[in-house]
């Protein structure tokens, strides 16, 4: 029996008739065709559906759309306002915090909560902060770079060399 | 991956939820967090017919202290957990805990109960809970009932729980002075669950006997396993280094690890040893603080 949610995603308000066992992922992916949240391991593993709800991080592959009834989504396509790359993306751009790019918008999302609740982290604090995603490409060092670009940013701060690590 | 079709029910109140788990019986599972629920249902390891959510019930997400007791509602968040100031200062070990439980997103969604409930001996709350002496609140048809932790886990997957019982609240009794608590898992990697995981409690007097120890482990048996030999050869005595090898070795003797990708049944008693041993240190190491 299908049921009918409501849900503001990015800022507009969606009614869907959705099966219960539709997950949030697929809801985004393929019933509003916001395909810039990714699948990669199915298995609330890797991160790369990470989006938020209702503000807080979380895998959308292991969550029900029915479950997000009522609620606000925010994903990769809702983060840069008018056309111009919020700090995170900026940092990720600069720092060349992405290869193949597949774990970006997972990655981004995370850290947007990182940085909401911790504006000021340390390498540490950034490290177990991401420590639910996973990136095949970069080593990570320069995802941590792009963080901490973006933190720096947020915060008023002169940001130091933006030279990437080759590896 | 896409779960089996089932019917999905929200109530508001836990009278409502416990009236469709009498309806239901066995065809139903109750969704908390998901995260445990969620990957076996897309996985086909479990269909239920029926799934309540009791995420929309209000009132299931607190961490108080009333009564000398740490009260910790069943849907709190383990980030939740992981973030309370009130437990930071009473009990560090939910810190040691949280962190390792999973990823941060997975914590965001994940509740205390759901881990309990869950009967599940690779979770890292049970552990903890039998270290703390813990008391689980189960709502059914009746009313409310206190279980006892060390009489709610019973085998794989099972719980104490009824079909028509809801997991509600946990109950701690709030710490004397002189109280340190410690929790470590061993994990390959991020996310992973325990290759052997050790929680500790106790209290040192100021002569260093330690007048109350509780020790629980984390996936080296069928079920969570209290180590109560550990625990009574530290109980009333003066903790030297004697007492807690010999403790170490008790739990090591008395757990039944299976081998696995994780390490060998050798490997994995060995690692019980070590951390009883650094826990115990961790957790006397805060009582005297």
């Amino acid at each position: 029996m299908n049921k009918q949610i409501t849900v503001t995603v990015n800022g507009t308000e969606h009614t869907l008739e959705v099966e219960p066992r539709l997950l949030l992922v697929h809801m985004i992916r393929e019933v509003l065709n916001l395909t810039g949240t990714h699948i990669g391991c199915d298995t609330t593993s890797c991160g790369a559906c990470t989006i938020l709800l209702d503000g807080k991080s979380v895998k959308s592959c292991t969550i029900l759309a029915v479950q997000a009834d009522g609620k606000s989504i925010k994903t990769i396509e809702g983060v840069s306002a008018e056309g111009q790359l919020d700090s995170l993306q900026e940092g990720f751009h600069l720092n060349h915090g992405l290869h193949c790019g597949f774990c970006t918008p997972g990655m981004i999302m995370r850290a947007t909560e990182l940085l909401e609740n911790n504006p000021n982290p340390t390498e540490e604090e950034i490290r177990w902060g991401i420590s639910g995603n996973l990136c095949r490409c970069t080593g990570y060092n320069n995802i941590v770079k792009a963080i901490q670009y973006a933190s720096a940013k947020n915060r008023g701060v002169e940001t130091a060399s933006t030279e990437p690590e080759f590896v | 991956m896409i779960a089996q079709s089932f019917q999905y029910e929200s109530p508001r109140t836990i009278k409502e939820a416990i009236e469709l788990l009498q309806k239901y019986g066995d065809d139903a599972k109750i969704l908390s967090g998901g995260h445990s629920l969620i990957p076996m249902m897309k996985l086909r390891f479990a269909s239920p017919e029926y799934i309540i959510d009791i995420n929309r019930i209000p009132g299931l997400s607190y961490i108080k202290e009333e009564g000398g007791m740490l009260k910790i509602g069943a849907l709190t968040r383990e980030a939740e957990i992981e973030h309370s100031d009130l437990l930071k200062k009473h009990f560090p070990i939910f810190g040691d805990v949280t962190k390792l439980i999973a990823d941060p997103q997975v914590r965001n969604m994940g509740t205390i109960g759901g881990n309990l409930a869950h009967g599940d001996a690779a979770n890292d709350h049970p552990a903890v809970m039998l270290a703390l002496n813990a008391t689980v609140i189960a709502a059914g048809p009746d009313g409310e009932r206190a279980i006892p932790i060390d009489e709610f886990f019973f085998g794989f997957y099972q719980t104490a729980l009824q079909p028509d019982e809801i997991l509600t609240e946990i109950q701690i009794p709030v710490s004397q002075h002189g109280t340190g608590s410690a929790y470590h898992k061993l994990e390959r990697k991020v996310g992973d669950y325990a290759t052997a995981g050790v929680a500790v409690h106790l209290t040192l007097d100021k002569n260093n006997t330690c007048t109350s120890i509780g020790i629980g482990l984390t996936n080296v048996n069928p079920t969570p396993l209290r180590a109560a030999r550990s625990e009574q050869a530290l109980f009333g005595k003066e903790l030297t280094e004697e007492a807690i090898a010999e403790a170490a070795k008790y739990a090591s003797e008395d757990c039944s690890p299976s081998s696995d990708l994780r390490g060998s049944e050798e490997y994995k008693r060995a690692m019980v040893a070590v951390l009883v041993k650094r826990m115990i240190h961790k957790a006397a190491e805060r009582a005297k603080a």
